[in-house]
């Protein structure tokens, strides 16, 4: 029956299409003539744009080949870069002869070094250069290739089993350059349309990943958890608006955890509250202070007793403490082993040379056989920073912890320039005394939010009582000196 | 997809040649195209024959049809497979290896979406043993690597604590052989950890500028024949870090289409705009310069601030050496800067080792921005920048490395002291030049016999860079184990580091290389290929097209 129903209901539709035709050759017989024109042409006009050549919008010009020509030959670019005049005060770097360590020659004169990051004076262990020595016995200086093709060498997985061990995570991995690390870890794991929240004091590594990786970026003010929650909550409220989207937006915060750039600490126990809260990622920037805050020198994990699988991704360099080169990322594997095919400076860059690994292995070892170093590097911190304080027109600027601290002027004088003028008289009077301390160098143009200029003033556990006294009484002279 | 057709070239590229060949009327050129592949046939300049001294013999043999449709049919069955697996893990029919998301945090939003990863649990994951091999020796000519088995189908290795002794090395980028740990290298380098320890702890703004620093840059000058130079500690940084120092909004990057992830990453860091032509074809190149000029920036047709062109100068994926002589004609004719990263041609190519520059007989002061890294000829780490003092001066106060990245360690840079000099003569020796003819000669002779035995193998002839065409991913890991079973080296790569069909071994000759190594590797390249088939090449082999343009080369060099 069905059957039948469909080949009647299929006679009269043909039957009606057969109507339709007729009635569409008589129209054409009725029309008057200026509609039949009328319609030719828009049917010519339609099959023209089928057939005419595409273009694109950039290339439609009228302009004849002389004219190109008059062009090209009118166009000036800039120059390359702008002139750099002679006397720019940062031109000329202080020369450094023989090595950066506890003595230092800078400019031809001998001074104590308030100025390198080697926290914990393993530049000049002679344990780390005859373990170094050793591996370019062993393996020559350079990896000649990337960790994929013939780059990795046993050191290299040793370095990486070590640093996760004593970080105690599931997992390391090591990128050749420190500035790279968290630089290209960001990049890794955060892409177009996700969003990072981000400390405004971030330092200029992080801030190149973030750049790196498209994402959207919220900047909170520095170690305001309350900003850092409005933001968090603002999201909230947008994510409602539009549930399905908000399910595939990634989200994370990034932190120093002892910032370079302001010298404080960032409250970590706060920011995993916060992350469980708003379910958010933590990204963890350590560079400053691994191998230096915490009973064994874990970092601001240890410091603050954080359970360190809280934090989902810490990154640190091994060019202060570690006083080697390169840098790390550690955490669970789950994340960490993500970089081995997304890292850009992991996969694309040689590896880290052998000798290196193998010094920040023994420098390791050191940190581990003698956990109290930590203790005398926090004492000498906290001794620096309180001798430094009430020094004439200088502020001392970070925690009693941090072993780089920043003086800054009390008083600017309005203008950047005349201020690092003043600073860097304060520096030169001190390396006439055989106090080598440095200005905190910054690219002004680049920077998300400048930092106001500040020397930096290093304590290493090399630096014993005395010379320490000596460098605030030689930066207090200096300030009532030059600051008047 | 023929030879160069001359007779297409407008009256206006005949007046440029004209105008070109006032400039260098004793340069000659022969330019022999086989056919491409992925290549698009460039219609040549009359020009180039005048702009080169010497032959330039580069070739991109096309896929052949059969092979390619294998090859996708390759993977659809792994894509296939890929996903009854997938299914199957989902169902808990197959034990996953992967890693989870901690319990406490299941209900974030998931770090990573299921299909980014499909490639790499499904397909790298089956012949991921093929990459990352631990090596314990020197990187030289000959390697020791550490034996790894997996229980689990490459999900985890375990070392089984052998050694496996003298691979020959076709895979590291030791081009001149300085991986060495004895000799005036590394008595060297010793003796300056000795002195100096192996960290700096400081950026070169602040208290990290040793005398050592200074002395390398001095020494990169003199080599590059350029004005200035300064040194970074990581090849990878010096471009991403450089770039944005030197252009911004406003300003027009052309880049090459296959240019390294580090200038990728460089031109996008520094905020400009972005235009891409294909690879090393210079009318591409133009088109996009001349638009450039005529149109002005999108939208408000302002002019371009400044227009920086980036080319390598061995392309080290397809073994092919940039056309310089008509970059630079092109650079001068529409004022355009010149970004040349020597990343693998820097000692590695030129009579005299100084690179691209060098080989093509050019002057150094028509790059404008001369970069390359010391990671391969010169068996350390790092890169520079060279060009005149106004550039060099700029970035020491603006490049993001000499401000936030630690400066390069003493031992490392006293490597590419010592060995730089070596290369020059400097040190009172010929060893250097010996090194960069052993070089040349193994070249030539490594990649005739693959020529000869039949294989496809991309690029020029003067590259010691070598990638033979695979094409099937299933052979991109039979090739390496087969190699490694004959105690052989070798890299290598497929999607996504080349185009999906393209997938290749590639192989990197050495001055260290001895031709009776060579030898031995040649065997057994030809064995695996005739195992697997690997002989694809169509082009007759002996007194063939191919041999005949060589022995036509030659007479003209007489």
């Amino acid at each position: 029956f069905e059957l039948l129903f469909h080949s009647r209901d299929s006679v009269k539709m043909a039957a009606g299409q057969q109507w339709v035709l007729v009635e569409m050759v008589q129209a054409f017989y009725e029309a008057p003539a200026y509609h039949l024109i009328l319609e030719g042409i828009l049917i010519l006009w339609i099959i023209r744009l089928l057939f005419s050549k595409t273009y694109k919008l950039q290339e439609r010009s009228d302009l004849t080949e002389k004219e190109k020509e008059e062009l090209i030959e009118e166009w000036q670019p800039e120059p390359l870069v702008p002139l750099v005049s002679k006397d720019h005060p940062s031109l000329n770097y202080d020369v450094v002869t023989g090595p950066p360590s506890h003595r230092i020659i800078v400019n031809g004169k001998e001074c104590i070094n308030f100025a390198s990051f080697n926290f914990l004076g393993l530049l000049d262990s002679e344990r780390v250069k005859l373990k170094a020595l050793s591996s370019l016995k062993k393996y020559g200086v350079g990896t000649c290739g990337p960790r994929g093709f013939y780059g990795t060498f046993d050191v290299h997985l040793e370095l990486e089993e070590r640093l996760a061990k004593f970080m105690r995570t599931e997992e390391a991995i090591i990128y050749s350059y420190g500035f790279a690390t968290i630089a290209s870890a960001i990049p890794a794991y955060s892409k177009r349309g996700d969003i990072v929240f981000v400390d405004e004091a971030a330092c200029f590594s992080i801030q190149k990943g973030l750049q790196a990786s498209r994402s959207f970026v919220k900047y909170f003010k520095h170690n305001d958890m309350e900003d850092l929650e409005r933001l968090l909550k603002e999201q909230e409220i947008e994510d409602q608006k539009n549930p399905r989207k908000a399910r595939v937006i990634r989200r994370f915060i990034v932190v120093e955890g002892l910032y370079i750039n302001t010298a404080d600490i960032c409250p970590l126990p706060e920011l995993v509250k916060l992350k469980y809260k708003y379910k958010v990622r933590i990204f963890l920037e350590e560079s400053m202070s691994f191998g230096v805050l915490g009973e064994h020198g874990r970092g601001v994990t240890e410091h603050f007793g954080v359970n360190i699988d809280d934090i989902d991704l810490i990154s640190a360099n091994m060019e202060n403490a570690l006083a080697s080169i390169g840098g790390f990322c550690c955490g669970r594997s789950f994340v960490i082993d993500h970089q081995r095919l997304s890292g850009q400076g992991y996969c694309f860059s040689a590896s880290l040379p052998p000798m290196l690994a193998s010094a920040a292995i023994e420098a390791l070892n050191i940190m581990e056989e003698d956990p109290g170093i930590f203790r005398v590097l926090q004492d000498k911190c906290k001794h620096m920073h309180k001798a430094l304080q009430g020094t004439p027109g200088l502020k001392t600027v970070g925690e009693p912890l941090t072993p780089a601290l920043h003086l800054q002027l009390e008083n600017s004088t309005g203008s950047r320039t005349n201020d690092l003028k003043l600073l860097r008289a304060i520096v030169d009077y001190s390396l006439d005394r055989q106090i080598a301390l440095t200005l905190a160098r910054y690219l002004d143009k680049e920077e998300r939010f400048l930092p106001p200029p500040s020397i930096r003033v290093v304590v290493t556990v090399e630096q014993t009582q005395e010379e320490m006294e000596k460098a605030a009484q030689c930066i207090r002279e200096a300030a009532v000196k030059i600051l008047k | 997809r023929s030879f160069p057709n001359q007779s297409s070239l407008t009256q206006r590229e005949l007046h440029f040649d004209r105008e070109l060949a006032k400039h260098r009327i004793t340069a000659w050129s022969v330019c022999i195209f086989t056919s491409y592949s992925s290549f698009p046939p460039q219609n040549h300049h009359a020009s180039c024959t005048l702009l080169y001294k010497k032959p330039f013999v580069e070739s991109f043999e096309e896929t052949p049809l059969l092979v390619a449709v294998l090859t996708y049919m390759g993977y659809g069955i792994l894509t296939i497979f890929g996903y009854l697996r997938d299914f199957l893990r989902d169902w808990k029919f197959e034990k996953c290896h992967l890693a989870r998301e901690r319990e406490e945090q299941k209900d974030f939003v998931p770090l990573y979406q299921d299909f980014e990863n499909f490639y790499t649990r499904n397909l790298y994951m089956r012949i991921r043993d093929n990459w990352n091999r631990p090596i314990c020796s020197v990187p030289g000519a000959k390697m020791d690597l550490v034996e790894r088995v997996t229980p689990d189908y490459n999900w985890t290795f375990e070392h089984t604590g052998n050694v496996l002794k003298d691979v020959i090395n076709m895979g590291s980028y030791n081009y001149l052989g300085f991986a060495e740990n004895t000799g005036t290298c590394a008595d060297a380098a010793s003796e300056c950890t000795v002195k100096y320890g192996v960290g700096v702890s400081s950026t070169r703004q602040e208290i990290g500028n040793l005398d050592k620093h200074e002395e390398l840059e001095k020494l990169v000058a003199g080599f590059l024949g350029v004005e200035s130079s300064m040194a970074f500690g990581m090849g990878f940084a010096t471009n991403s870090m450089n770039i944005p120092a030197l252009t911004g909004k406003g300003c027009l990057i052309l880049s090459d289409e296959l240019n390294h992830a580090s200038l990728v990453l460089g031109a996008r860091l520094s905020g400009s705009t972005i235009r891409v032509f294909k690879h090393n074809n210079m009318q591409s190149l133009e088109k996009l310069l001349r638009d450039a000029i005529v149109h002005g920036q999108p939208r408000t047709h302002r002019p371009w601030k400044k227009i920086l062109i980036l080319v390598e100068g061995i392309y080290s994926m397809e073994g092919s050496i940039v056309r310089l002589p008509e970059v630079i004609a092109l650079k001068k004719k529409y004022e355009a800067y010149l970004y040349l990263d020597e990343a693998h041609s820097i000692g590695a190519l030129g009579p005299r080792g100084r690179g691209v520059v060098d080989y093509f007989g050019l002057d150094p002061s028509d790059v404008d921005i001369m970069m390359g890294t010391f990671t391969k000829s010169f068996g350390a780490a790092g890169g520079y920048i060279g060009g005149k003092k106004e550039l060099i001066d700029y970035l020491r106060l603006h490049s993001h490395s000499a401000i936030h990245a630690t400066s390069m360690s003493p031992p490392i840079t006293q490597q590419i002291i010592t060995s730089m000099k070596c290369i020059m003569g400097e040190d009172g020796t010929t060893l250097g030049q010996e090194r960069l003819c052993q070089l040349s000669e193994n070249t030539t002779y490594f990649r005739r016999r693959l020529h000869e035995m039949g294989f496809i193998i991309y690029g020029n002839n003067d590259s010691p860079v070598v990638p033979l065409m695979l094409y099937m991913p299933a052979k991109i890991g039979s090739v390496s184990r087969f190699m490694l079973k004959r105690n052989i080296g070798t890299v290598v790569v497929g999607f996504p580091a080349t185009p999906i069909i393209e997938s290749r071994a590639r192989f990197c000759v050495s001055a260290a290389h001895t031709r009776e190594m060579l030898d031995k590797a040649l065997n057994a390249i030809s064995e695996v290929g005739d195992l697997l088939q690997l002989k694809y090449s169509r082009k007759n082999r002996h007194g063939s097209e191919g041999t005949d343009c060589f022995s036509f080369l030659e007479s003209h060099q007489d």
